[in-house]
């Protein structure tokens, strides 16, 4: 498996250097990787059918439990087909579609590696490599939505989409990390094994809680949908391919990977099925105000995810099975609705329902292939999305606790549903061709293969739905709940209360659709109430809060940040200087022990020396005076280094001085003339900080000498510096074997405030 | 300042500089000396020339510019890493080799000779960076 991810890689890279004769060709390349893709897990469904796992294990980090594990089970396999296999049609359509733009290659580039992370995630055995894809996803999809950066709106929806996922991920992998703690590992099989404990555990609700704010931020739930209308700036293939099957199913793809883990608890029964419901309606109800076709397709997205998330949520098998299908129902017939939108965008465009009208005449197999799309997404017979929505009623009717609440929802929300399906079929083909400048046509035939190809699928599978039944649905509730488990899917169950549900639903949505197509006024009343009573857009809540973060944090840079030198420095010091004084005098006895010694004479007379020339330098009325009077101290302290005979110290502490005196000197040039400026005030403040200052130092450094360590490191050094360093001047090997990371250190500083001094300098030049 | 004086004596009193400071970098691993007293040796030459003639003039006239000086003081560090790294040691031990000289016997060589090599590079390269940004232009 993970060859067929390195596959991807590979020609992610190649598309760029291919030789003229593929030029323009790269989309179908990739779709050829696609399809190696897809055949891989076509044959790999004949093992899994089986209820076996085909895995491969590679170390990575085994030190922190975290290694790459490659894992085709029987739901990670139905949904790697639903990635490849949507993915095959999606790169034909972007060929057609992305053609004539600039950018078209690193447009493939992004679908591709989307693809790969995509596949990447659902086979993931390990949480944190899953973890990693699925961020993946999240940045990657940041580049698909942004793909028209010119356009301040793409950039905004970009980054609101980021923003949202990313901000679910970091929540993922907290809860993943909380997760960790309790089981000390991150293999998905560790997590099964010891689901109980999990359970029982304290932090089970807090690392539900975030994982839950993960899976709902990545699948558009309540409140978090706002990202998905906003993600239909991106190019047409992108939102057939992100916003049908892939990216926003990660998040239903990790609660069915979770569920043996977390699910059954009173939980999961509850908040998932809530917020599922909220999602459902929220989206079929706002479907129908919208006239913009991609956001229509937009709004219906997020009421599907959010059926999955209630029936994942409802956690019977039944609920499961329902869930199963219905996501296929659903990629197939949204992935198909997509492009057929994208090609109305393109042969007439405009894709507002308002402007639309008549284009049966002109584009009859584009209607069909709508059709399909929409009885299935209508969920009418014989349409997969029948067979679906059969299979959801009846888990509703069957669903543990909330039942009732559930049913009458849903109910609510599937009738929304058939009136926007028939809504969008009447605006967009039947009536009359309203603009008359260009005539559309189905010219570039190849670009309806793709909603061909997926409507003839639900069709398919709707009439003979044994391959989806037995390969893919079965083994992948085999995962999810241990055991054999028969599905059968029928069109026709007999005249039961599901049955009666469905022609209710069918009739209202139809009379719904009738009302609003005969009487205009109804449908702008409803505009109207929705403008009226629902204005919190969440969009713009979203960049609100944003804003104002920023806004927050200016001011505080603006506060710590005030650009004033002398501030900083006095701020440094103080800072540093209160937390050693404070250590200090909590943690040490003040009885300085050392004795004053005035012998010999001379090296008294030295100190003398020093200690008047540094107050001199404090008095002195003149610059060079006061410089000298520093080297006088300087050359003095190198006096006393060699009396103790620290030779090298003393050699380096001459140089430095030297070197120092030179500088002042330079920097006097750039000086104004000597006066005083400053503030009787701000003289005595200083004069407190400096003391404040030194006084520390002195008190450390009379400190030092009493610190007794049990073994000095000094004896290490002195024993080994000739045997292990090969020098006999300790010092020296300290400096450049025994410590020279630290002198690395050092001098990396020196550099940089080299650099700095340079820089400052510099910019004072140009200014004046 | 143009004293005919001090740039002559800065001629030879420059020579002996570096000379200084290359002895000082060689026999800094068994008596007092290394790369940073050569380094800042080497540095102070390069001042007195300053000094001596103009500084403005040096910097124009200069080849080997102080960030020179410090990337490849930089880069003699991380070549002196590397033999470490290889032979799997821990980060920053010292190798030794014995090389044999025809005229001089056996002498060992070691990365920490490479590693105060760099130190000293970059002293220079520091203190002349320093020298030249705080001059003023002319």
């Amino acid at each position: 498996m993970s060859y067929i991810l390195l596959l991807y890689l590979l020609f992610s890279v190649l598309i760029f250097s291919l030789p003229k004769r593929f030029a323009g060709k790269q989309a179908i390349i990739l779709m050829l990787v696609q399809a190696v893709a897809f055949i891989y897990f076509l044959i790999a469904v004949s093992v899994t059918k089986n209820g076996e796992t085909i895995s491969e294990h590679i170390q990575w980090v085994p030190q922190l439990g975290i290694n790459l594990c490659f894992l085709a089970d029987g739901l990670s396999v139905a949904f790697a087909m639903l990635v490849t296999g949507i993915g095959i049609l999606v790169f034909l359509y972007a060929h057609l579609y992305m053609k004539n733009y600039e950018g078209a290659n690193s447009f493939y580039l992004y679908l591709n590696l989307f693809g790969a992370s995509m596949l990447g995630l659902v086979l993931s055995g390990n949480l944190i490599q899953m973890f990693i894809f699925w961020e993946f996803t999240s940045f990657l999809s940041f580049f698909l939505i942004s793909f028209f950066h010119e356009k301040e709106g793409s950039r905004k929806a970009a980054f609101q989409s980021l923003f949202t996922t990313a901000f679910g991920g970091l929540c993922l992998l907290t809860g993943i990390i909380l997760i960790g703690t309790v089981t000390g590992s991150y293999s998905i099989n560790d997590w099964i094994t010891n689901a109980d404990a999990i359970k029982s555990s304290n932090l089970y609700f807090p690392a539900l809680a975030l994982i839950l704010i993960g899976a709902f931020t990545k699948s558009a739930q309540f409140p978090f949908h706002f990202w998905l209308p906003g993600a239909m700036q991106a190019p047409t293939p992108v939102s057939a391919y992100l916003h049908s099957a892939t990216m926003v199913k990660a998040g239903v793809f990790l609660l069915f990977r979770l569920e043996p883990v977390l699910g059954g608890t009173f939980e999961w029964t509850h908040i998932i099925p809530l917020i599922g419901v909220l999602t459902m309606l929220t989206g079929s109800y706002f479907a129908i105000t919208r006239t913009d076709l991609k956001s229509i397709l937009a709004y219906t997205t997020i009421s599907a995810l959010g059926i999955l998330v209630l029936l994942i949520g409802i956690d019977t098998k039944l609920s499961h099975k329902a869930a199963f299908v219905f996501l296929f129902v659903h990629a197939f017939y949204k992935a198909s609705l997509f492009m057929v939108a994208g090609i109305i965008d393109k042969k007439t465009g405009t894709r507002e329902l308002e402007k639309l009208g008549g284009l049966i005449r002109y584009m009859p197999f584009t209607f069909v292939f709508t059709s399909l799309a929409l009885l299935s997404m209508a969920g009418l017979p014989p349409m997969l999305g029948f067979l679906g929505k059969e299979l959801i009623y009846e888990a509703k009717v069957q669903s543990p606790g909330i039942a009732s609440l559930v049913l009458i929802l849903g109910v609510a929300g599937n009738i929304l549903m058939v009136a926007v399906s028939l809504l969008f079929l009447y605006k967009v083909f039947l009536g009359k061709y309203r603009s008359q400048t260009n005539l559309p046509n189905e010219k570039g035939f190849l670009l309806l293969l793709g909603p061909g190809v997926l409507g003839l699928l639900s069709l398919l599978m709707g009439l003979f739905p044994e391959f989806l039944a037995e390969s893919l649905v079965e083994p992948a509730l085999g995962i999810i709940h241990t055991g054999q488990i028969d599905v059968k899917l029928e069109l026709w169950h007999g005249f039961n209360k599901v049955f009666f549900l469905s022609l209710f639903t069918v009739i209202t949505g139809f009379s719904l659709f009738m009302l609003l197509i005969k009487k205009q006024k109804v449908l702008a009343a409803w505009r109207n109430l929705n403008t009226r009573f629902f204005t919190i857009d969440f969009s713009d809540v979203f960049s609100k809060t944003l804003n104002n973060f920023i806004e927050i944090s200016k001011q505080n840079t603006k506060l710590i940040q005030h650009g004033y030198h002398r501030y900083y420095i006095m701020s440094v010091i103080l800072f540093s200087s209160a937390l050693i004084w404070f250590h200090l005098f909590t943690s040490s006895d003040w009885n300085i022990k050392e004795q004053v010694n005035l012998e010999p004479f001379y090296i008294s007379g030295v100190i003398l020396i020093v200690a008047l020339s540094a107050l001199f330098s404090i008095v002195s009325p003149s610059r060079i005076v006061t410089i000298i009077a520093m080297g006088v101290a300087g050359y003095g302290i190198s006096l006393i280094y060699l009396y103790y005979s620290a030779l090298d110290l003393a050699i380096t502490q001459i140089l430095a001085e030297t070197l120092t005196i030179v500088m002042f000197f330079l920097i006097l040039q750039r000086l104004p003339r000597f006066a005083k400026l400053s503030s009787k005030f701000t003289r005595l403040r200083d004069l407190l900080i400096a003391l404040i200052f030194g006084g520390l130092m002195t008190v450390l450094a009379l400190r030092a000498v009493h610190v007794e360590l049990k073994n000095p490191v000094s004896e290490y050094f002195v024993e080994n510096s000739l045997t292990k360093g090969y020098g006999k001047n300790i010092v020296n090997v300290i400096l450049v074997d025994f410590r020279a990371l630290d002198t690395l250190g050092e001098v990396t500083v020196l550099i940089i405030a080299a650099l700095g001094v340079s820089l400052l300098l510099k910019r004072r030049k140009s200014r004046i | 300042m143009n004293s005919v004086i001090l740039q002559i004596a800065s001629r030879y009193v420059r020579g002996l500089l570096i000379i200084f400071a290359v002895i000082a970098l060689l026999r800094g691993h068994n008596f007092p000396g290394g790369g940073f007293i050569g380094g800042l040796l080497a540095g102070l030459s390069v001042v007195f020339k300053g000094y001596a003639y103009s500084v403005n003039q040096i910097k124009e006239n200069m080849k080997l510019t102080p960030e020179i000086y410090i990337g490849s003081g930089l880069s003699a560090i991380l070549l002196s890493v590397i033999p470490g790294i290889i032979r799997k040691e821990q980060f920053m031990t010292g190798v030794w080799y014995r090389i044999f000289l025809p005229l001089l016997g056996e002498i060992k060589l070691g990365t920490p000779l490479l590693f105060d090599f760099g130190i000293f590079m970059i002293i220079i390269g520091v203190t002349i960076m320093f020298l030249f940004s705080l001059t003023k232009n002319s």
